[in-house]
């Protein structure tokens, strides 16, 4: 047996099977969109409050500002994409039944990926319109 | 050989009714909820989001709805969520980056999520009203 053997470990089994496939990727990714969202969602609730009592004209021009919308465009980005893999974890927890893990799973892709556009189409044609 | 009824024998991890109440662990449960209040309350976002793009009509009749007793009581439920969580994720990253993980530091910051989750949440629904 060669010395070199010792320094090979079973990651390579692993890598390509189960969770060696992504390995840390959805907990990092969690990390980062928090901190995206931590520090842009100051931004959106001064926004909801600065909202408060304006009439349809007004809100539009807020919205349809190009500063506002593309802050509120990656809030919502970031937001959608961490609530995706949250209520994955959540999933994967408590729903154990293969077939029915299946369908949540896909569903919560396709909620999230239903909001994300709806917004994302909705501000694209606030701001083009104003 | 894999044989089922061993599986099925095979003990359970332990899960919420075997431990102690205490408070991290509320907090713990309480930051999930509020995540799952907050992954329903994007509808409300959107709905708003595409009634705007859609023209004063549209605006108006779901304004009218955000603006009932009940649409307000969600509404400020929803920032509470978001402020509550929020504070929990920074929660999260101090133990990700290695401190708070004492029972004392970790009560204490609980309590600070708790405490400053409510307090942040009147804050703004003050400053919306005074806006308003």
């Amino acid at each position: 047996m060669s010395k070199s053997f010792r320094f090979q470990t079973s990651l390579k089994h692993a890598r390509g099977f189960g969770s060696g496939k992504s390995g840390t990727t959805h907990f990092w990714q969690q990390r980062v969109t928090g901190v995206a969202a931590l520090l842009l969602s100051l931004v959106y609730v001064v926004l909801l409050v600065k909202l408060q009592g304006d009439d349809y004209a007004a809100v539009m021009a807020t919205l349809g500002n190009p500063f506002v919308a593309v802050l509120m465009l990656a809030f919502l980005g970031v937001s959608v994409w961490h609530m995706k893999i949250g209520m994955q974890v959540i999933i994967e927890d408590y729903v154990n039944q293969p077939l029915l893990r299946v369908l949540t799973l896909m569903a919560n892709s396709f909620f999230s990926a239903l909001v994300g556009i709806a917004s994302a189409v909705a501000l694209i044609k606030i701001t083009f319109g104003a | 050989m894999a044989d089922a009824r061993l599986a099925a024998s095979r003990p359970l991890s332990p899960h919420l009714q075997v431990f102690r109440f205490i408070l991290t662990m509320a907090m713990s449960i309480v930051h999930r909820i509020t995540g799952g209040f907050l992954y329903v309350g994007t509808v409300f976002v959107a709905v708003w989001l595409v009634a705007a793009a859609s023209g004063p009509e549209w605006f108006a009749q779901v304004d009218g709805v955000y603006q009932s007793w009940i649409g307000r009581l969600i509404l400020l439920g929803l920032v509470w969520s978001l402020i509550h969580h929020a504070i929990g994720g920074i929660r999260h990253f101090i133990w990700d980056l290695g401190y708070g993980f004492d029972p004392k530091t970790a009560d204490r910051l609980a309590l600070f999520n708790l405490v400053a989750g409510v307090v942040l949440t009147g804050v703004v629904a003050i400053a919306a009203f005074i806006f308003a």
